[in-house]
């Protein structure tokens, strides 16, 4: 059985590390990231996870090691945010194109400038064509369980695709909850030893890894990238459902709340999906017909899954934690592209809320459902982002 | 001889360039049981293009500007799977060694892992066509410093005299005895190793290709490039400077110090005979 600890979010992703036999982790500290590679330190230190730890001395180095040890057959582990995901951009493209499972968390924090600590996921979203599957936690407990779960579809060799695990910085990495820990006998009927099962840097068989990619394959190799990712849907799948199974956690790539026969639906990802459910289920009690649908897997994207929720919306209202200042949203834009595949032919609204750390409150969501329902009632199309509680205020919405 | 060539024969290198014969004389010492890493420079040539390889051993391409890092995680991940006979050799340029991988090279060192670094000096950027770098001797004409650098280079080994470097030598393909002695010393070692080897270039330097070797020797002979190692806190000189007179010679056999007046040589000849003194000095001292 495993054991019931307090841990936050970057703890339990330390733990989730510890449990999935990561043999090593090279990383960096930067706020709000900081505890998880201070956990993982002071685990090693105790002796109660053996592994090894190179303290980086950048967040570019960082990565380049873990892409070395990667590339040489080991099971690895880094973790950034912000301006150490912004230094780590060379790598992650190297990394994945590589067709290294490596595992990276990324406690999301706005990339400056101007200058900031706080929650948003401008700097994730810099990251979502680099080739890594992205899961978003929204909880302590998720992001242990997704780290464990991450380690199994990576290494998949239908996929050999690396994952970011993303929490939302200060909103989970650093909410205390009761976390299920796996005990290590638990974790191993789930995750077992790496076994390398790719071209690697071996002195029995020499390999060119990373040559210089003329014209004539690369977008062949691109393509073969844009395979495995795609079949990690599947495998995401299998092993949300394989995971279920050993510890009783059921996750899938999306998950939604009250979406049959709603009216409006909310999309979003990552910690404000607890406060909109929340919002929805309080909107339902008074009659109204929500429902939110939460995107847990924004790489590979579930276009077909979402399409299908989507069917018979009136109003979607699509949450970014980012502005993409002069178009859209990212997750809006993918929304879009997911109802264009199952010609859902729905009003689409695309709001930015929660910048640089502010806080996404009840009234934040009740917000957004009456604009969209506003908007959808006069059959109005979406001409340029809302943004919700700016200072001046509430609703500014300014095509 | 081993029975192995190691490097191919027939690199798509330049014409005369130094850098095939160094990393042909490094494997001749290190082995099969190599595994080698070059960044975006002259050097990833070996590491090739397409499906070609010219390494006959573990072989990637990194990013520019770090390196060092790479081979951080390669030497761990072997350590991690026993392979403790298996070496770990980086294999780049100046400009990825002084001036952009300098960062990643201070925190390999400064972490102790166990890998040999070399830096072929070519003085440029010449994958990228033959821009100036931190390592460039002054006055000579670069793409971007066309009328003559106006610095002087960058003293990499001697800034590199206070890091935990297990062994540390600079070396020349005009003494490819001493450059596979050296090799071979950093291959015995539990720790990171720098060889700083000079590496003259025909087209960037702009010499007759078959000069290669002579200009190499003319540096060594002049005072223009010092050979020596430090181990155990200890500076030893490998070979005496014979003539800090030959300097002009060195230089004149290289149409890129074709812009350079009387006043820079000068430079160029009292700095290279006080690095010599300060080397001496140093090899007087006890540095650990
Ligand atoms: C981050 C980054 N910036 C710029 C480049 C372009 N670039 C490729 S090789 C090179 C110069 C390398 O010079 P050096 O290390 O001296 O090697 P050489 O080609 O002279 O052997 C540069 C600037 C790059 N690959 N990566
Ligand atoms: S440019 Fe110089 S260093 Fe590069 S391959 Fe040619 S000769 Fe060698
Ligand atoms: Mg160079």
């Amino acid at each position: 059985m495993g054991v019931i600890k307090a841990l936050d979010g970057n703890a339990a992703i330390a733990h989730g590390v510890m449990r999935s036999k990561v043999q090593l982790v090279a990383a960096y500290p930067i706020t709000p990231q900081t505890p998880i590679v201070e956990t993982i330190a002071s685990l090693i230190d105790k002796k109660e996870y053996e592994a090894t730890y190179i303290t980086a001395e950048s967040e570019h180095s960082a990565l380049s090691a873990i892409i070395g040890a990667a590339s040489t057959g080991v099971r690895t582990f880094t973790a950034s945010a912000s301006h150490g995901l912004a230094l780590m951009h060379e790598l992650t493209g190297t990394c994945s194109a590589s067709r290294l499972p490596a595992v990276m968390a990324v406690v999301s924090r706005a990339i400056p400038g101007p200058m900031a600590l706080w929650c948003d996921h401008s700097d994730i979203m810099t990251q979502r064509d680099q080739g890594w599957i992205q899961l978003f936690a929204k909880s302590p407990q998720e992001a242990l369980d997704f780290t464990m779960i991450a380690y199994r579809v990576s290494e998949d060799e239908r996929v050999l695709t690396p994952t970011m695990v993303d929490i939302d910085g200060f909103y989970c990495s650093h909410l205390t909850e009761r976390v299920d820990v796996p005990s290590e006998e638990e974790a191993e009927k789930f995750i077992g030893d790496f076994k390398v099962v790719n071209a690697h840097l071996d002195t029995d068989m020499p390999y060119a890894m990373n040559n210089l990619t003329s014209p004539g394959i690369f977008t062949e190799i691109k393509r073969s990238q844009d395979l495995g990712m795609r079949a990690a849907s599947g495998v995401l799948d299998e092993r949300f459902e394989e995971f279920g199974n050993v510890f009783g956690r059921r996750y899938s790539r999306i998950i939604c709340d009250d979406v049959e026969d709603a009216e409006t639906v909310v999309v979003c990802m990552g910690s404000m999906s607890g406060t909109a459910k929340h919002v929805v289920k309080q909107l339902r009690a008074s009659g109204k017909k929500v429902g939110v649908c939460r995107i847990v897997a924004f790489r590979p994207f579930p276009s077909r899954e979402l399409s299908g929720v989507l069917r018979g919306v009136r109003n979607v209202a699509v949450i970014d934690r980012v502005s993409a200042m002069g178009s859209f949203g990212p997750l809006y834009e993918e929304v879009l592209a997911a109802m264009n595949y199952g010609r859902i032919g729905a009003n689409a609204y695309s709001f930015v809320a929660g910048l640089g750390g502010r806080d996404i409150w009840e009234q934040t969501i009740e917000d957004v459902i009456a604009k969209a329902e506003e908007l959808g009632a006069r059959g109005e199309t979406c001409q340029a982002p809302i943004w919700i509680d700016l200072k001046e205020e509430k609703v500014v919405y300014n095509a | 001889m081993p029975e192995l060539d190691l490097v191919s024969k027939g690199m798509t290198t330049c014409q005369g360039c130094a850098m095939e014969l160094i990393a042909r004389a490094a494997l001749e010492v290190l082995g099969p049981k190599t595994i080698t890493m070059t960044p975006p420079s002259c050097s990833a040539i070996i590491t090739g293009n397409g499906d070609e390889t010219g390494w006959g051993i573990p072989c990637v391409q990194t990013v520019l500007m770090s390196l060092p890092a790479f081979a951080s995680g390669v030497s761990e991940a072997l350590k991690i799977q026993g392979k403790n006979d298996v070496k770990v050799m980086g294999y780049a340029g100046d400009g990825g060694t002084f001036d952009i991988g300098f960062q990643a090279l201070s925190g390999a060192i400064e972490r102790g892992h166990k890998a040999i670094y070399i830096c072929c000096n070519n003085e440029a950027y010449m994958n990228t066509g033959g821009q100036r770098s931190s390592a460039t001797t002054i006055g000579a004409t670069t793409k971007t410093t066309p009328t003559g650098k106006k610095e002087v280079s960058k003293n990499i080994d001697f800034m590199l005299l206070h890091t935990p470097l297990a062994y540390q030598a600079t070396a020349s393909v005009g003494d490819i005895r001493d450059f596979k002695r050296k090799v071979a010393k950093a291959a015995e070692k539990d720790g990171p190793c720098f060889i700083h080897v000079m590496s003259p270039c025909p087209s960037g330097w702009k010499y007759p290709t078959d000069q290669t070797i002579a200009i190499a020797k003319k540096a060594i002979r002049s005072g223009m490039w010092l050979l020596w190692e430090r181990e155990n806190g200890k500076i030893t000189i490998n070979r005496k400077p014979a003539d800090f007179d030959a300097i002009p010679e060195y230089l004149h056999s290289q149409k890129r110090f074709s812009r350079l007046d009387d006043e820079t040589t000068e430079k160029i000849i009292a700095e290279a005979r006080t690095r010599y003194q300060t080397l001496l000095k140093l090899s007087e001292l006890e540095l650990n």
